[in-house]
């Protein structure tokens, strides 16, 4: 395996809770995703992955317990304030915006990184045009590497399914982050598709020096591409390890096939 | 730096379009031709709801907060600025004499219009930072109810007449008027098409991914408000100078939903949409006016029970086929003249590309890719709904 990790926790929960109520939906909740490792997550239906992935971007605030990613305490913070600490992520089901076309989504997702002010803009000072440029340089170089540059005037939610999910990777990677994460990457690919995305995950992280983190229900998928999984089950972890430890733990058959 | 000498020339060419149109106006026209009152008037109009309809649609259309407060924003601008012209009009007047009439009114009008702005924006913030808070229908109530709290304040200020109406020197002409609604189109071109422009428009979008992306979605939805607000404030500084008589009945509820109209009808998200609204909203019921010629029938039932039948000018009945129109329009074309689309010059060259492409890229039944775009984009608002 050619894992770059160098030992060092990007993200690390510790304790985290969530409740809605009487749900304990998350129930403390540790891991500590190491630099560079592609980390995965999974867990039966209803498991509460999804909501450990809002707790991480934001979206929710943890009722107890702590949340750290790179070094700064994220409870509480709003999710785009978690972006700027460069955590990027797409949706298990596929959020683009729909009006705008392939090249505008990639290009709305660089507002992080945007130098022009709104004078810039309402007067079209030198600065604007020098930041627009730059802005569509960078997302055409996105797009070429996964093969979309083609579609960049098409509407983004016109093209086949494994596109807009690709495109939404695009989307994420256009801010920037150093943590990307996947919800469910491969739902609804073909085989073929899903093959193409493994490669593609691993790509990605080594080209771009990111951690990624991924929910996912496809075996082949996870068990192809990550170095470390952690399986959730009503909301608490039942095992952590390595993906031939998982798949041979008895806990986690149990948990996948009832008792 | 070609596009500053464009920007320059296009500038040139607007006002002096308009101020030809302005001399027209005035009683003595422009080399014989002229345009009676009643047109002028409308002209004014137009060019007020132009500002009106393009600025609620930053926040309604591409900001996708359903505003129905602006006649507020707009009453706020009309007597903050209507205050300073009457209380230090007349010694303004004097101190820029040296102008002539034309430049000293000018430049009052000008410093009226930065202060309604201004007063307007200032309001604008103060409501749009608890209301933002809200969500569709909940917004518009509550930006309704700001906007009715705003008219009756006013309306109980006695400094600016109350309820006996406030008179306005006459300051604007449709010259500055003309030249405040090209502003305010190309203002809100310009911020649609940057950075805050594609941040907005990724909040009406999908308001969970734009956060995800890094957009403050609190912060640019009230940036987008009070920038709405500032222009209703200038509309209504125009309307006060123009119209030389306030009341508040002129900024009722109906008005914040005739402005509405103009953008629902143009096309919510749509430059070209709104201003065509503005323009068809004005008209409209006035163009009704020449129907007066064809006679209807008409049933009436006398005060003895009686049926009596007999015949009225159609015209009589314009503002009932003026809302059977707008109703057929939102029947046929819910999205809009323009949904999201805008009408430009690349507009004529496009059809041409579509319909050669329109075989390959179209479906077996031969549908254009633009019609399945947008019944996807239809069929995918409503699953979110």
């Amino acid at each position: 395996m050619s894992v770059t990790t160098n030992g060092k926790s990007i993200l690390q929960t510790d304790k985290a809770t969530i409740r809605f109520g009487g749900l304990v939906a998350v129930n403390e909740l540790d891991c500590a995703v190491k630099q560079g490792e592609i980390y995965g997550l999974i867990g039966p239906n209803g498991a509460g992955k999804t909501t450990i992935f809002n707790l991480l971007t934001g979206v929710y605030e943890p009722t107890s317990g702590d949340i750290t990613i790179n070094g700064t305490r994220v409870n509480g913070l709003k999710p785009y304030q978690i972006s700027r600490l460069g955590v990027s992520r797409t949706f298990q089901n596929i959020r683009l915006f729909p009006s705008m076309s392939v090249l505008e989504n990639v290009v709305t997702a660089c507002h992080r990184h945007s130098k022009q002010t709104l004078l810039d803009g309402i007067f079209r000072l030198p600065r604007y045009f020098k930041d627009e440029a730059e802005h569509r340089k960078f997302a055409m170089e996105l797009l070429e590497i996964f093969d979309l540059a083609k579609y960049k005037d098409e509407g983004g939610t016109s093209l086949p399914y494994g596109n807009q999910r690709r495109l939404e990777i695009v989307r994420a990677l256009a801010t920037r982050p150093n943590l990307l994460l996947l919800d469910e990457p491969a739902a609804g690919m073909n085989p073929i598709e899903q093959e193409n995305l493994t490669g593609l995950i691993k790509e990605i992280r080594d080209r771009f020096k990111l951690t990624i983190v991924l929910v996912e229900h496809n075996m082949r998928v996870v068990m192809g591409v990550c170095d470390r999984i952690q399986v959730v089950d009503y909301g608490k972890s039942i095992a952590l390890g390595l993906p031939q430890d998982i798949k041979n733990d008895p806990k986690v058959i149990e948990a996948y096939l009832g008792d | 730096m070609s596009s500053l000498v464009k920007s320059l020339i296009f500038g040139i060419i607007v006002i002096a379009l308009l101020y030809i149109v302005n001399a027209m106006m005035s009683s003595t026209g422009f080399f014989g031709a002229g345009i009676d009152d009643y047109s002028a008037r409308l002209l004014v109009f137009i060019g007020i709801n132009i500002i009106l309809a393009t600025s609620l649609n930053l926040i309604n259309g591409f900001t996708g907060q359903f505003s129905i407060g602006h006649a507020g924003f707009m009453a706020v601008g009309a007597y903050s600025s209507a205050y300073f012209t009457v209380t230090y009009g007349r010694q303004l007047e004097s101190a820029f004499s040296s102008l002539g009439e034309l430049g000293a009114t000018s430049v009052i009008l000008l410093i009226a219009v930065v202060i309604g702005a201004i007063v307007a924006a200032v309001v604008g913030l103060i409501v749009g930072i608890p209301s933002l808070r809200l969500r569709g229908d909940y917004l518009a109530i509550v930006t309704l109810g700001f906007a009715e709290i705003i008219r009756i304040v006013i309306l109980n200020i006695d400094a600016v007449g109350g309820a006996t109406g406030y008179q306005v020197p006459g300051y604007a002409n449709f010259l500055w008027i003309g030249i405040f609604a090209v502003i305010t189109v190309v203002v809100v071109h310009n911020i649609v098409k940057s950075d805050v422009g594609r941040a907005l428009i990724s909040i009406r979008e999908d308001e969970l991914a734009a956060e995800a992306m890094g957009v403050n979605t609190t912060r640019y939805k009230v940036v987008s408000f009070v920038i709405s607000s500032a222009f209703a404030g200038i509309a209504g500084v125009l309307f006060a100078h123009y119209n030389k008589f306030l009341s508040t009945n002129d900024f009722q509820f109906i008005k914040s939903f005739e402005v509405i109209i103009m953008i629902v009808l143009g096309g919510m998200g749509s430059m070209t949409g709104a201003i065509i609204g503005a323009i068809v909203v004005t008209l409209l019921p006035e163009l009704l006016r020449q129907l007066s010629f064809i006679q209807v029938p008409f049933i009436q039932v006398g005060s003895s029970g009686e049926v009596l039948l007999s015949s009225i000018p159609l015209d009589s009945l314009r503002l009932v086929i003026f809302a059977l129109i707008l109703i057929l329009t939102m029947i046929l074309r819910p999205q809009g003249i323009f949904g999201t689309k805008e009408f430009g010059l690349n507009w004529l060259k496009r059809p041409r590309k579509e319909s050669a492409g329109a075989e390959t890229v179209g479906d077996s039944e031969g549908t254009p890719i633009a019609q399945q775009k947008e019944a996807k984009r239809l069929t995918s608002e409503e699953e979110d709904q």
